[in-house]
Order: C-alpha cells, then structure tokens, then sequence
C-alpha cells in the first residue's frame, strides 16, 4: 500500500500564500452594526473622529433610527492637544449620555485609530468610569480601530472583553460564543436541546441581567470563526475548547453538533435521530441550488473571516470548485476542521495586496467571486460575476433551516445573469 | 469632543475622494488605515459606479507605527505610478495618518515622479467633505491651468460637479444646453469627467460658471484673481434663478439672453386649479446651503408655500443662509447636529418638509412628508432617468417631486367627502404611495402640549379632520386654548380656534 504524503489529503497541509499590501477590508468598528442589535441594553460609544462616524453610518446604510444604540465622541482640535482633557471629556460625554439614555445598561467604549494613535487609554477610563455607573451601568472598552482590527475582528474584540470580565464559575457547563440572529439562534438552542443540551450559556450575554460565570469545567464552542482572541481568552480562563466545523450547511452543521455531543457525552446515533427531518430539508434545499453552482469556479476575497468555512460549504456541499481562498487572517485551531474537509487545490491566501490579488482574479476569470462592496460592482463592470460578502454576514446563514439560504445567495448572482437578456455597457 | 450619531457630511479627505473619483487620469494616494477603504462604496453602491475610485491607500497597521509608515508610503505612490500610470498624482492623509505626521507632500516630491504631484492638506479634525472638495478642486486647479489664449469662440467651464453629487450628472446636461441655446460653448467641465490635461485648459474658456459653490468657489475665485476669469453667482435651480442666470450669463458672455421656454411647465402646472391645494402649505427647508437658498426661493415664489423655517448643515454657508433667513421672516438653523434639526421640525410641525435623506427620515418618523433636495446622498438620488435640478428641465423635475409626497389636490377633496369610505379614510395616507406615513398629528403629539386636557368629544371630532391637516390642528387648538389660559379642549373651542386661524 503506498502512503499518501500527508501534504495531498487537504487544504489544512496546503502551503498558505501570506501577502501585504493594500487591505480592502471594513475595520472593527463596522462589528458594532450587529452587535448592538444583539444587546438591547447595550451602547457603543466610539472614541473617534468623523471617519469613523461616517463609517458607521455608511455601513449601516439606511438603517436609520431615531437614535441608535451607538454614536461617535468625535475627537477635536482640542482634544488632541492635551491628554489629561481627552479623559475629562470621556467622562462628560458618558455622564451626559447616561443621564439622558437611562436604560442603558452596559456601555462599551470602543477605541479607534485616531484614540490609539494618540494613545489615549481607555480601560483607563472604563475602570473608572465602573467605580461611578457599575452596576446600574457597566462599563467595557475594546477596539475597533482599523490599525488593530478588521471588520469581524470587532465582535471578537468585543467579546473577548466580555470572556475576560465574567466570573469565576466551575459548573460543569457549555457557553457558545458568536453572535446569531435571534431566529437562527432559537433554532440552534432548540436542536441542542433535543439532543438533551438544554441549559446553554451565550457569549454575548442579551442583557447584563444574563449572568454567565467561567472556569475549568466550562466547555465553549463557537458559531463564528472570526472569534480567534475570544478563543484564547476562554483558553486562559481554563475553558476548554471544543473545534469543529463551523454549523454552515447540512453536513457542517450536523459535524457541528457531533462535536458538541461528543463532549457532553451524548452518542452521534442520538444527533442522527434528531436531526433526521431538518438535514433531509437541508438537503433538499441545497440541492435545488446545486444545479446553479456545481462545477461554477469560484474566488473567495478576503473579507470577513467567514471564508473558509463557506468554502468548504461550497465545495463540500454546493460542488463548486474553488479558485483561491483568501481570509484576513487565519486562526489554525478554530478554522483547521473545515480546511481539512476541503480538497486540495485552491489556493489558501491570508492578508491582502489587492491590485495582486485582482490581477489573479482578471486572470482566473471565476464564475463566482465573493468580495466586498468597494470591488462587486467593478468587477461585474468586467464582465465578472460577485457575490458582496457583507451580506453572508448581515444575514442569517447558519444551521441546518439556512442551508438552503446560504447555497441561494451564491446562486442568485449566477441565475440573475442567466436572466438578463440586455447587456450591460 | 462632541457626541455624533448620524453625520451629513464625511471627513475632508471624501471630499477630496469625490473630486478624484469623478476626473479619469489622476490618482490618489491616501495615507490612511484599512478600514478607511470603505469610502470606496460609497462610490461603487450608493452611485453605482462602475470602475474602483482612483483612490490607492496605505492601509498601515498597528505594528507599522512603531518602524516606518513612511516607507510605507513611497512604496505606495510608486506602486500607484507604476501601476495607474496617471497624468497627475495626489496625495493626502485622512485623520488617522494626520496624527503621525509623515508629509505625504515631501514623500511623493521626492519620488521624482515625471508628473505633477499635488498634495492635499485636509484638516481632519477641523473641518468636512465639502471643504475637502472644494481645497481640491482648488489645489487641482492652482497647479494645472496657466493662462492661455481664449477660444475664438464665446466659451466657458463649468465648475463644481462631482462625483457623489446631488443631481450633478444632469444638471450638466441641462446647463450645457442652456448654454449652448446662447451660442456658449463648454470648453472644459470639472471635475466631472476632466482628466489633468483638461483642467489645464481652463484658461481657454472667457468666465465660468460656478455650479456647485460648495465645492468650486474655491477654484473659482483663484481663476477669477490669476486667469482672469469672472464666474457666475446665481444658481440657475428654478424658474427665476434660470432666468435671472441666463441675464447673467448674457451679460458676461457678451451675448443677447435666451431662454427657450417651450418645455417648461412648472408655472402653468402651479397656476392649475388643481395646485390651488399647495397654497400657503408651511414647509421647513434643510440642506446645503446652495440647495437650501434655490429651494426657499422656488417655494415661496414658485409653489405658493410658506416657508416656516430654513437652515444649512454647512458652516460655509452660514453667512448667506443667515441673511436669507431674514429676508423670510424666520430663525435660520445653522448646525450640522440632526437631533437638532428634528426638535425644530418637531417644534415647527411643518405640513412638509424639503431636505436631504436625513430629513426624510425624521420626516417619516413625525409623519410629515418630505421631498429631497439636497446632498448627503442616497442610492435614490441617482435615478436610471434623467431629473436634473438646474434649468427648465430641472423645474419641471423639482414640482412633480415635490408635489408626489403630498395628497393630490383632488385627493384632498375626497378625503373630506368620504371621510369614512375604507379607501380614503385617514390611515390610508397618500394613495399613491404603497406605504402611507404616519399621521402628522402624532409629531405634534410626541412633542407633547400635555398641560391642556382634550375632551372626548373633541378628541372624536378632532380624529374627523384628515390626516394631513391634524396635526396642524391639533397644535393650533392646543396654542388657541392655552393662549385663553383654558386648560380643557371641546368641541367648541375646536371650531373656534378653527375660526380664528381661518386663512
Ligand atoms: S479605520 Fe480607523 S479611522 Fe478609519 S473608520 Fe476605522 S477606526 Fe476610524
């Protein structure tokens, strides 16, 4: 019998094209736009300038309410000059906020690039600001800056903060980390339960009133694989890890809860019985999409983490063949179990010289190419056909019940054209 | 420090964006972090270009800081030449790199490059994006046009359109033919659509025409005191800023005025009996300031409003936003902070309001209709048909996009003949919209003269006025009723306060 080298069986053995250059990626801060959605009681207060006002708002396109749940401190003239003044500032700022906004319960402030530039400290303030608001109001900082963070990196900034505040507790326990919308994270709470997991903690808590503790006996699994620093903060609080694919996707999804299972003691015959109805629907879903995207090349550009997953999902389950998968960073531990469920070939890309990169894409002329909104429109301009990856991130993609979502918004771009029947100049 | 949740304007160096993204043959190199690239959608979705903004960033990272973002900053300019190839280079720094202090200017001057370099300052922490444009422009235009001979021909530029502009595509169509009717020519436009070595023959051309002084008064005036090139000052946006501009333009052209009128409908469509509904409608009116002075003029002189109150989001304009405000009769707003804003409308209660995105939005949330006039932008605001602003086709444009979010005036007839038929009953709305907005009456409400007690009689007989008058009732009743120091609303002082506000 003859060997296979270990380097040909998948993408996790595949040497990792690492490029720098010009990024075209959001910053941490664009996290903020789900996140205070997720927490109700929560406020984000950028520590910025008008850029980041201007991101924020840009990014959350025409959600406008009356007044959200977060706002920038735009640093001024005055500001930069002394520091002592920065502080005193944050604090009236905050009082004003907190007198006016009274249900607000947990008040993150999230640092920027110009607040770190001009290294202005803000666990500083968050510590102090606790001692005068806690427990009417907690307080957290993290970062969001563009210098530190790239667009999903924000929610794991954010909860990582989170971890590293929460309680000794030595429960024997299960905290999943990653925000979810509400629907696709009833449906994961109720899966879990049918396979006998009912009492599950979530990171990040809705509100300050969900008290989550952490220790030894915690176990924690994650739904988003951008969660790399929330990942080793558990670590570091003693929680144990569970790794597995990433719940995208009939098999992904079921990988997913095996895994869970598995830890706690619960046979896989038992995740096969339960979830006997939703993969078949899953399934059935997926495959009406399938005829869209098997055999289509694709080219994943890096964006928002999500990328390796999805790439399996498409390869693994929609038969599409993948071209180049690129991610702003790769965390090994959290997104090895996918890789390795991919097939060799694509090449494996972290970090971003664009015009290179672009260069790859105008050369591979892909069927499909996942990339952010700066470069969809050009691109289709080329003739090329894109799939704008906020969108995998705005909506609801994961489980089983979303399988068939997820496999429809790659489709979608490829049947548009199919249906257009005047070309475009 | 200053608390900002919805901004109107970006930081100057998007400013500086939109004068780069609308020329062809000219790149720009920002000094700025990674997440500084979303400006590019701006430009990609909101405006659905086609084609990246010529815009190459440094995207430097934390661990750059403590060694060299200045490398890393020729590295880019070079690449940038390299790769784009442009007739001219620019380069800046958004807020972030203004702090380090690298002087992107003094970098790419030392590269050498055999084309010109232009740098930017853009005080991040001072001032906006309509600075930002018009510095640019400015610094575009300083170090390209020489002075030259004039065309043989009566010719002039046109000044200020760029990209992400409200309504600047057509509205150069619209003033191009204006122009042309008089026998003008159009030597260069900018920076819509200019390349470097269009802008440096803008001495050829005998004035120019300043369309958007938001972004090219700058540019404009340097052209007047070094080209020797007069601009115009009226904005031609409505019917008689469009006569008033082609006197203008006469006058400096050296050419008789001429103004076809044949496809403008706007007066004959206001004089219709159909229109006598929009007299005397009190509307508020919000945007930059160019667009806010045409609008209160088009109002009041064009439509038959009342203008109740007016005001700019740029600071720039204070000045003349002030004095126009005067001329109305009314508090100018001068702020760029949207809470603001919406407590005036709120406290106005306006039948209508004419302002930017932002204000439509206020406007669906207090249930008062609103028409768009004004930058910041909106995917909306770049329609697939032609609606410019300016000129004849502009007036035309500007009274049916008013007139679509109020009731039609027959419509308003109805309501109040059929006030309890399903299909014009109050929570209908506009029945011409899918979606009808929210009765006014309930800004006026959430802005609460709760200290007066409303029958319930008077309470029903209120709820019988049509929606869209409410409101205006309700405030009226409550002012009438407080003024007579009475502390509870019937029926009866309903109708005598109806009586006495009887225009
Ligand atoms: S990259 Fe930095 S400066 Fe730009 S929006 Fe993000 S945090 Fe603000």
């Amino acid at each position: 019998m003859t060997i296979q080298p270990k380097s040909l069986s998948s993408c996790a053995q595949a040497p990792v094209l690492k490029e720098r250059g010009q990024h075209e990626v959001f910053c941490g801060l664009t996290a903020i736009i789900w996140l205070h959605r997720k927490m109700p009681d929560s406020f984000f207060l950028v520590i910025g300038s008008r850029t980041c006002a201007h991101l924020l708002q840009s990014a959350a396109g025409v959600m406008i309410f009356a007044e959200p749940r977060f706002g920038t401190a735009i640093l001024e003239e005055t500001d930069l000059a002394g520091m002592a003044d920065a502080q005193q500032e944050i604090d009236r700022e905050v009082e004003r906020l907190l007198s006016r906004r009274t249900d607000i319960r947990r008040l993150f402030l999230v640092g920027s690039c110009p607040s770190e530039v001009i290294k202005l400290d803000l666990s500083k303030a968050a510590e102090r600001l606790n001692a005068i608001h806690a427990p009417q109001t907690q307080v957290f900082n993290f970062s969001g800056s563009g210098i530190e963070t790239t667009f999903t990196q924000g929610e794991d900034a954010c909860l990582s903060t989170l971890a590293d505040g929460l309680p000794q507790d030595n429960a024997h326990q299960l905290i999943i980390a990653g925000a979810l919308p509400d629907v696709v994270q009833d449906q994961m709470l109720d899966l879990l339960s049918a396979i006998g997991l009912s009492d599950v903690k979530l990171l990040p808590q809705r509100t300050a009133q969900d008290n989550i503790g952490i220790g030894p006996n915690t176990h924690v699994t994650f739904v988003q694989p951008f969660l790399g620093d929330t990942h080793d903060t558990v670590l570091r609080r003693g929680a144990k890890p569970i790794y597995a694919p990433f719940p995208f996707g009939e098999l992904g999804t079921t990988a997913w809860l095996k895994a869970v299972a598995g830890r706690f003691g619960i046979d896989p015959a038992v995740v096969d019985r339960v979830t006997e109805a939703p993969r078949a629907r899953a399934r059935k879903a997926v495959a009406a999409m399938r005829e869209d995207l098997a055999g289509k090349r694709v080219f994943l550009m890096p964006d928002s983490q999500l990328e390796i997953p999805l790439a399996r999902f498409l390869s693994r389950e929609c038969g599409a063949e993948l071209i180049e998968v690129g991610t702003p960073f790769l965390h090994r531990s959290l997104t090895e179990p996918d890789l390795s469920e991919i097939a060799p070939g694509p090449v494996i890309a972290e970090g971003q010289d664009v015009e290179k990169q672009l260069d790859r894409v105008r050369a591979a002329r892909p069927d499909l190419t996942v990339c952010g909104l700066g470069l969809a429109n050009p691109l289709e301009a080329e003739g090329l056909a894109t799939k704008w990856a906020i969108e995998l991130v705005f909506s609801p993609i994961h489980f089983y019940e979303q399988a068939g979502d997820l496999a429809g918004l790659f489709a979608r771009p490829l049947r548009r054209r199919a249906l257009l029947k005047v070309a475009a100049e | 420090m200053k608390l900002a949740v919805w901004t109107y304007e970006g930081p100057p160096h998007v400013g500086a964006m939109r004068v780069a993204t609308a020329m062809k043959g000219l790149h720009f190199v920002l000094h700025a972090p990674q997440g500084d690239t979303y400006a590019d959608l701006l430009f990609t979705m909101i405006e659905r270009r086609n084609h990246r903004p010529p815009v190459s960033y440094t995207t430097f990272q934390a661990r750059d800081l403590g060694s060299d973002t200045a490398v890393l900053f020729r590295d880019a300019a070079q690449a940038a030449y390299d790769r784009f190839q442009p007739q001219a280079l620019m380069v800046g720094a958004s807020c972030t790199a203004e702090l380090i202090q690298d002087d992107p200017g003094g970098l790419a001057e030392a590269l050498g490059l055999p084309v010109p370099v232009i740098p930017l300052e853009l005080p991040s922490y001072q001032r906006k994006e309509n600075f930002g444009a018009d510095e640019t422009l400015l610094q575009i235009v300083r170090a390209l046009a020489r002075p030259m001979a004039r065309t043989a021909h009566v010719s002039c530029n046109l000044v200020g359109p760029t990209a992400l502009g409200f309504r600047h595509r057509d509205d150069i169509t619209e003033v191009t033919a204006l122009l042309e009717e008089m026998g003008i020519a159009v030597n260069v436009v900018a920076p819509y659509d200019a390349t470097p070595a269009d802008i440096a023959r803008f001495g050829a051309a005998h004035f120019n025409v300043l369309m958007y002084p938001e972004t090219g008064e700058s540019a404009c005036r340097w052209l007047e005191r070094n080209l020797d090139q007069p601009y115009t000052k009226t904005v031609p946006i409505g019917v008689g800023a469009t006569r008033d501009f082609v006197d203008e333009v006469a006058q400096l052209a050296g050419v008789a005025p001429r103004l076809d009128t044949s496809r403008l409908r706007l007066p004959w469509y206001s004089a219709s009996v159909d229109s006598t509904y929009l007299t005397g409608k009190r509307v508020f009116v919000f945007g930059d300031g160019t667009h806010v002075a045409a609008a209160a003029r088009i109002a009041r002189d064009e439509m038959g409003f009342q203008v109740v109150g007016l005001g700019c989001y740029n600071r720039e304009m204070a000045r003349p936003i002030r004095a126009l405000a005067r001329d109305f009769g009314v508090d100018p707003l001068i702020t760029d902070d949207y809470l603001e804003v919406e407590a005036r409308i709120a406290d106005l209660a306006p039948e209508m309001i004419l302002g930017t995105q932002m204000e439509r939005h206020i406007g669906k949330r207090l249930g008062i209709p609103c028409a768009v006039i004004s930058a910041p932008v909106h995917v909306q605001d770049f329609p697939a048909r032609y609606s410019p602003q300016m000129g004849i086709e502009g007036a035309n444009v500007i009274f049916d996009t008013w007139v679509h979010p109020l009731v039609m005036g027959l419509e308003e007839h109805l309501l109040h003949m059929f006030r309890e038929d399903p299909e014009f009953n109050d929570d209908a709305g506009p029945s011409h919209h899918a979606h009808g907005a929210r009765p006014p009456e309930a800004a006026a409400q959430a802005n609460g003269s709760a200290n007066v007690i409303w029958m319930d009689e008077a309470e029903r007989e209120l709820r019988k006025v049509p929606f869209f008058v409410r409101g205006k009732a309700r405030r009226n009743t409550e002012a009438f009723a407080a003024e007579r120091g009475q502390a509870e609303i019937s029926v009866e002082t309903l109708y005598e306060a109806k009586a006495h506000y009887a225009r």
